[in-house]
């Protein structure tokens, strides 16, 4: 039942290790250029803030930081005890995410770009109820990427490619939702999410 | 009226649409197969003559697209986005009507009808920004199709919802990469992915896969999507 904004708002309210979004952040901002500057989250944040042109290369690489999010999380969440349909969901759904970790990877590369590394992750859930709330609001905060970025796409393949994948994310998420008892589709028209606040909204899952 | 609803209305035409793809001079031979031909007076083929009816690359991941030359070049010299938005309109105008029929059956009760209720009425909000998009470029939108859909017991019904869904999220897929204007692209995008909704949560009702697909799903063409659609449309 989130919205997009809402999704946002979900993951500011996570907690990690033990401090909450905002006061992550905070500590984060005291450190000079911490947040936004250094190797932190991998090169492709400062390339979101720094003035590249690296465009479809910068875009694709935001996507593969989002997918390998959502492969991880499928994976560790596969380690908790999970119902017999939660657990296929997981195992399904998080081979789609490696897929696409590959084929961005694969992109990127074609495009002559150099791919993120993998960050490493932190997704505070301990049972099936809490992997399944992250995992709807991953799945929205997928759709609402994909769909922002889309039309700042310059390359048509890669437009073709980006709206493949976007669809498979909104087919999670429906059905994420329905295990939920959200409604699958929380409104007429799936709201895009501009690469910042998703960035900001993803940060505290990514450890380093 | 009574129809088999398991029935693959499009499976028929299917060898055939590909020669007329690729067969310019058989446009009058597609125009026929759609149940209008020159002159005919019917919405979709009024929409078909006006647009050419040629939008032929199928398949929007992997290797190069099949289009014709052809094909592409009556697109982008007819108004290409007008045409790709009615196109749009003209499904959302089947969807549309279909769960109003749909709901008004009496074949669904609770959260089924509920979810019914939801799919139809995201339905009506996507013919209404159609109808304005097409507005604001300046064009004249597709006229309202009169429909017919067969409605003869819940399972088949859901069926026949899951179908239409999943081609209609093809459908948006497979004009993505054809959209000229940023804006028109987000508005579609914006779509795209609810119709992907409707699909997965309904497929899932029926015991499918909600990504049929796989990881990577796949958009399909007007040629393919059209013959899909015209058994649902009278006139």
């Amino acid at each position: 039942m989130s919205k997009p904004e809402s999704a946002v708002a979900d993951l500011a309210s996570i907690e990690v290790a033990g401090i909450s979004r905002g006061a992550f952040l905070v500590k984060s901002a005291l450190a000079v250029g911490a947040v936004y500057g250094t190797a932190a989250v991998g090169p492709f944040v400062g390339q979101a803030f720094a003035q590249s042109s690296g465009g479809d290369v910068d875009i694709l690489n935001f996507a593969l930081t989002l997918e390998y999010l959502e492969a991880d999380f499928y994976k560790r969440g596969q380690k908790l005890g999970l119902s017999s349909d939660v657990k296929a969901l997981a195992a399904e759904f998080g081979d789609h995410e490696s897929q696409h970790v590959d084929a961005l990877t694969q992109t990127i590369q074609k495009l002559g770009g150099t791919p993120a590394p993998m960050p490493k992750f932190a997704f505070p859930f301990k049972d099936e109820a809490s992997f399944l709330k992250l995992a709807q609001t991953l799945e929205d905060t997928g759709v609402g990427a994909y769909n922002g970025a889309g039309p700042s796409i310059q390359s048509k393949e890669v437009l073709a490619a980006a709206g493949s994948i976007v669809q498979v994310e909104a087919r999670h998420s429906a059905a994420i939702r329905l295990q939920n008892n959200a409604t699958p589709a929380p409104g007429a028209f799936d709201q895009a999410l501009d690469m910042q606040t998703v960035l900001e909204a993803v940060k505290p899952l990514i450890k380093s | 009226m009574k129809q088999n609803a398991q029935q693959d209305p499009g499976l028929e035409s299917a060898g055939a649409l590909e020669e007329l793809a690729r067969d310019p001079s058989s446009r009058r031979r597609f125009l026929k197969l759609m149940g209008g031909g020159a002159g005919a007076a019917g919405a979709l083929s009024v929409f078909l003559a006006a647009c050419g009816g040629s939008n032929s690359s199928s398949g929007t991941t992997g290797g190069a697209a099949a289009g014709t030359t052809m094909g592409t070049s009556t697109t982008s010299s007819m108004g290409g986005d007008v045409d790709i938005v009615n196109y749009a309109l003209t499904l959302e105008y089947v969807e549309a009507d279909f769960y109003k029929e749909v709901v008004s059956s009496g074949l669904f009760s609770g959260p089924q009808l509920d979810l019914i209720k939801a799919i139809g009425e995201h339905e009506q909000q996507h013919v209404q920004a159609l109808e304005q998009t097409v507005g604001k470029l300046g064009g004249t939108p597709a006229p309202k199709p009169t429909t017919k859909f067969p409605l003869d017991d819940a399972k088949s019904v859901l069926t026949l919802a899951a179908t239409v869904e999943n081609l209609g999220a093809a459908a948006y897929l497979g004009q993505a990469d054809k959209i000229q204007s940023p804006e028109i692209l987000a508005a579609a995008l914006s779509i795209h992915s609810v119709e992907a909704r409707h699909a997965s949560a309904l497929n899932s009702l029926l015991g499918i896969d909600p990504s049929p697909d796989g990881a990577f799903a796949s958009g399909a063409s007007m040629d393919e999507v059209l013959p899909q659609v015209k058994p649902f449309i009278v006139s």
